[in-house]
């Protein structure tokens, strides 16, 4: 089949899929799956290598995590290696072990134990950070330690690579390979047909899988000596740190120079693929290397930029792991085991979901948190299907039995949405009030966005940097974005009149909007935007005219400030000092003119309509003259109209007035 | 000689017919140090190192006023609150102003006879000064009988404000020649013009 079709055909049906497994409220996750299940029979009829799409597919693993990195300052980092380290490592060794325990009873090798119980213990880093970013939920007690459980999980695939040939026992794969009287081979009975099945398939991970998700060790590095291999590898580490600290910046200079939105997206993909091969070439981890640069470049500038430009790319690779994932299941295989396979996949999520739990007292996770943790990671992960077809290269486990571990992975991860909304369901209605309490928390987070740090926003920017906010600055100018990251300014490159990148700086929880950006199109169009679709959010604007005024209110803005008046005024004021006026006296006429300039403004914007000049527009013209002509009679009785509002108060009665109140006075 | 300082506190400066004319002979006196509050601060803006400085380098300070509604106008509030600061003006360790004098020169649009009992106001202008009258005494400060101008708006008419500008100059020259220095202010006691001319006379 070619490319075209074959997008065409994944596209469709993530497309149809997708929106209607969200309107059910199933997530994302679910529809990609389903969707792939849909077109298996159109794919396997086609001749489709399923299985090496999905290695292609699981390069949105490694952008995912690169883009985990951006979010991760180093600091916070720190602050979480007693959960990474502790929570990760316990829930990786306890899942292994009692997993290889169970397997034993079943009368399994303790080498086929042991590779099962490490396929077991991973989780699906792919399905979980998805959900919990699609649902909100990756700041909370449990997001942060489910994150802190996956990352450990993803470092760890690297011993496990290196461990897993170690178990390797040809013999007992020849004992396997015959009918042998094995409980599970036996029932199932077409056991040959299944594991030439298998044999095609494992040729298909080997070849994709340098490249990608699970590094197989690239045999040149197997060739060096133990010491220069450590120095390649910490050389390679290194030059990711330190070429993500100090190359990016004049990188992304030099392409900020072309001027050309593309440019940043390819140099953006370029950086996480060269990252990806570098971490290959050293036999790393791709996801451990992108997650690396991700956490080095979570201070820089560009870091919404890159967030922006990959994000599309992860979600797609991401869709079509998922749907590969679908389209994957073998479901002659498991419907001839249906009972079997689907006991041992509810067997595995307990299992897993109790030692979780267990850590989660360990540990201290409480309320809904504890559950969403311990359902959360209950399955197991993408990582299996690359330690799967490992452990069958290396005649660690036998091809009839890995196929049905294969099943047992793919369908706890088919069923992993569903645990999230038992989780929605079930347990998070008994812990609402806890729940509040923690919105509380994100709100006190919610970030102030100024796009656009001129001589405008800079200064609303100090303001509020001043009076102790923390403010999210975005400015495509890379000379304003040095002279603010100078003065410690948390600032960030980019077209603020990008959608995508506002998103990615915080707008869906954003507090405040400060639109500050020259471009007056593109102004107008980021508060239509947000005005829109974020209601939430206020937004004050900066109008650089009378006209924009307009425009602005049209677009939903109404906090509108125009960037010359106040000083105009200010000078008007000056002005009337300058002529005798008493200060106090101007500073009034002063308000005045501002209180009665504004006054004409507001009834004005009412009547401005966007998609007709002005002189077309009957009703504007109208109120315009009548409020002309209020000003120049106002003129011609010899005070203005802001001029009777400021003598109001301050006039005193007159003698008459005086005298009549007196006689008044002593009548009562 | 006592150095004497003036706060002249008055927002439609325009309108007045006696109280610029009282703030042109408190300017003319080249001994006094003279500030118009709602010039210096327009927007309210009240600085209170320079405002205590003020009043450190002084020994009579003089308020002049219209009274407005029983009280002051709004800016002289906000002066007493920014700069009669605790541990300055009162308070543990606020002595800054002891011994120093506190003047009031008002004018009052009613007569003199409404400040009666029968009058329409009621009581005596004195009691509606209490809370300056006491805000000396806190900041042990030595209160001076005010010098006051009754119904300032009939003034021009009836030809009262000569004598009443005539008598403010000597009420301050009185102030800086030390004339007021032992003097016991009673519980009622209001100086006019009249009286300051009795003192001149006498």
């Amino acid at each position: 089949m070619d490319f075209l079709s074959l997008a065409f055909i994944f596209l469709i049906a993530g497309v149809v899929a997708v929106p209607i497994a969200s309107k059910f409220g199933l997530g994302s996750v679910l529809g990609y799956l389903i969707a792939g299940i849909a077109i298996a029979p159109v794919l396997n009829a086609a001749g489709v290598d399923v299985i090496s799409l999905q290695h292609f597919a699981e390069f949105g693993v490694v952008m995912m995590l690169f883009l985990v990195g951006l979010e991760l300052e180093p600091k916070l980092l720190w602050q979480m290696r007693n959960k990474l380290l502790g929570l990760g490592g316990l829930q990786v060794c306890g899942t292994a072990v009692i997993v290889m325990g169970v397997a034993m009873l079943f009368g399994l090798e303790w080498t086929i134990s042991l590779a099962i119980g490490l396929i077991f213990a991973l989780s699906s880093t792919a399905i979980v950070l998805q959900t919990l970013n699609e649902k909100g939920l990756m700041k909370s007690d449990g997001g942060q330690s489910s994150f802190s459980v996956l990352l450990f999980q993803d470092i760890a695939v690297i011993p496990m690579l290196a461990l897993i040939p170690l178990l390797a026992m040809p013999d007992l794969m020849e004992q396997y390979a015959a009918p042998a009287p094995v409980e599970i081979h036996a029932e199932e009975g077409h056991g040959t047909e299944e594991a030439a099945h298998q044999d095609a398939h494992g040729g298909g991970h080997d070849a994709h899988d340098d490249g990608h998700h699970g590094p197989s060790g690239p045999t040149w590095i197997e060739t060096l000596p133990g010491g220069l291999r450590a120095l390649v590898t910490i050389a390679a580490i290194a030059a990711v740190i330190v070429g993500g600290s100090f190359l990016t910046r004049p990188i992304f200079r030099f392409i900020a120079l072309a001027k050309l939105r593309e440019l940043f997206t390819a140099t953006a993909l370029m950086m996480v693929i060269g990252i990806a091969l570098l971490m290959s070439l050293v036999g790393l981890s791709p996801a451990l290397g992108t997650f690396l640069a991700g956490v080095v470049l979570a201070n820089s500038e560009y870091r919404h930029e890159l967030e922006s430009d990959i994000d599309p790319f992860k979600g797609l690779l991401l869709g079509l792991f998922f749907m590969t994932v679908g389209a994957g299941i073998d479901f002659q295989l498991l419907f001839g085991n249906f009972a079997v396979i689907l006991a041992l996949t509810l067997g595995l999520i307990a299992l897993k979901a109790g030692v979780l739990l267990a850590l989660s007292f360990v540990f201290k996770i409480e309320g809904a948190d504890r559950w969403l943790f311990a359902l959360g990671l209950a399955q197991a992960g993408e990582f299996g299907f690359v330690l799967l077809s490992f452990t069958t290269a290396n005649n660690v486990v036998p091809p009839v039995i890995a196929d049905q571990l294969l099943l047992i992975v793919a369908l706890s991860m088919l069923l992993t949405p569903a645990l999230f909304i038992a989780y929605e369901r079930l347990i998070l209605p008994r812990y609402t009030g806890a729940e509040e309490r923690e919105a509380d928390v994100v709100d006190d987070e919610a970030p102030i966005i100024i796009a656009g740090v001129g001589r405008f926003g800079g200064v609303v920017n100090r303001m509020l940097l001043g009076a102790g906010y923390k403010t999210v600055v975005l400015d495509h100018s890379s000379e304003q974005l040095d002279a603010m990251r100078a003065f410690d300014v948390k600032a960030f490159y980019g077209d603020a009149s990008r959608p995508d990148l506002l998103h990615a700086a915080g707008l869906h929880e954003a507090k405040l909007l400060v639109v500050a950006i020259d471009d007056r199109e593109q102004a107008n169009a980021i508060v239509h935007h947000v005005s829109q679709n974020h209601p939430h959010v206020h937004i004050i604007a900066r109008a650089v005219d009378r006209h924009q005024v307009y425009e602005l209110y049209a677009a939903g803005c109404r906090n509108i400030i125009r960037d010359t008046f106040d000083s105009a005024v200010r000078a008007g004021r000056s002005a009337y000092e300058a002529l005798g006026v008493h200060p106090f006296q101007a500073q009034r006429m002063a308000r005045g003119f501002e209180d009665h300039d504004r006054y004409m403004l507001r009834d004005l914007a009412q009547l401005y309509r966007s998609d007709i000049p002005q002189t077309e527009n009957p009703e504007y013209i109208q109120r315009a003259m009548e409020l002309r002509d209020e000003m120049d009679e106002a003129l011609r009785n010899g005070t203005s109209a802001f001029h009777a509002r400021v003598d109001r108060g301050w006039s005193p009665p007159g003698t008459k007035d005086v005298d009549a109140e007196e006689a008044q006075a002593k009548e009562s | 000689m006592p150095k004497v300082i003036v706060y002249f506190a008055h927002p439609g400066q325009q309108f007045s017919h006696v109280n610029t004319k009282m703030l042109d002979v408190a300017t003319r006196n080249q001994e006094l140090t003279v500030v118009d509050l709602y010039a210096e601060y327009p927007r309210f803006d009240i600085d209170p190192d320079k405002e205590q400085q003020r009043l450190l380098d002084h020994d009579i300070i003089l308020f002049q006023f219209p009274l407005f509604w029983y009280s002051t106008p709004s800016i002289l509030k906000e002066w007493q609150d920014i700069v009669l600061e605790h541990g300055f003006a009162y308070g543990a360790g606020g002595d800054a102003l002891a011994g120093k004098r506190m003047g009031l020169a008002i004018t009052a649009a009613g007569p003199q006879d409404a400040y009666t009992p029968n009058g329409y106001q009621h009581y005596p202008l004195r009691d509606f000064l209490r809370p300056l009258e006491q805000t000396a005494n806190l900041c042990k400060m030595r209160f001076l009988p005010p010098y006051v101008l009754y119904g300032s708006l009939k003034a021009p008419n009836e030809g009262r404000v000569e004598p009443h500008l005539h008598g403010y100059r000597r009420y301050i020259e009185a102030l800086q020649d030390g004339e007021f220095d032992s003097h016991e202010t009673k519980p009622d006691e209001v100086w006019t013009a009249d009286a300051m001319q009795m003192k001149a006379e006498a």
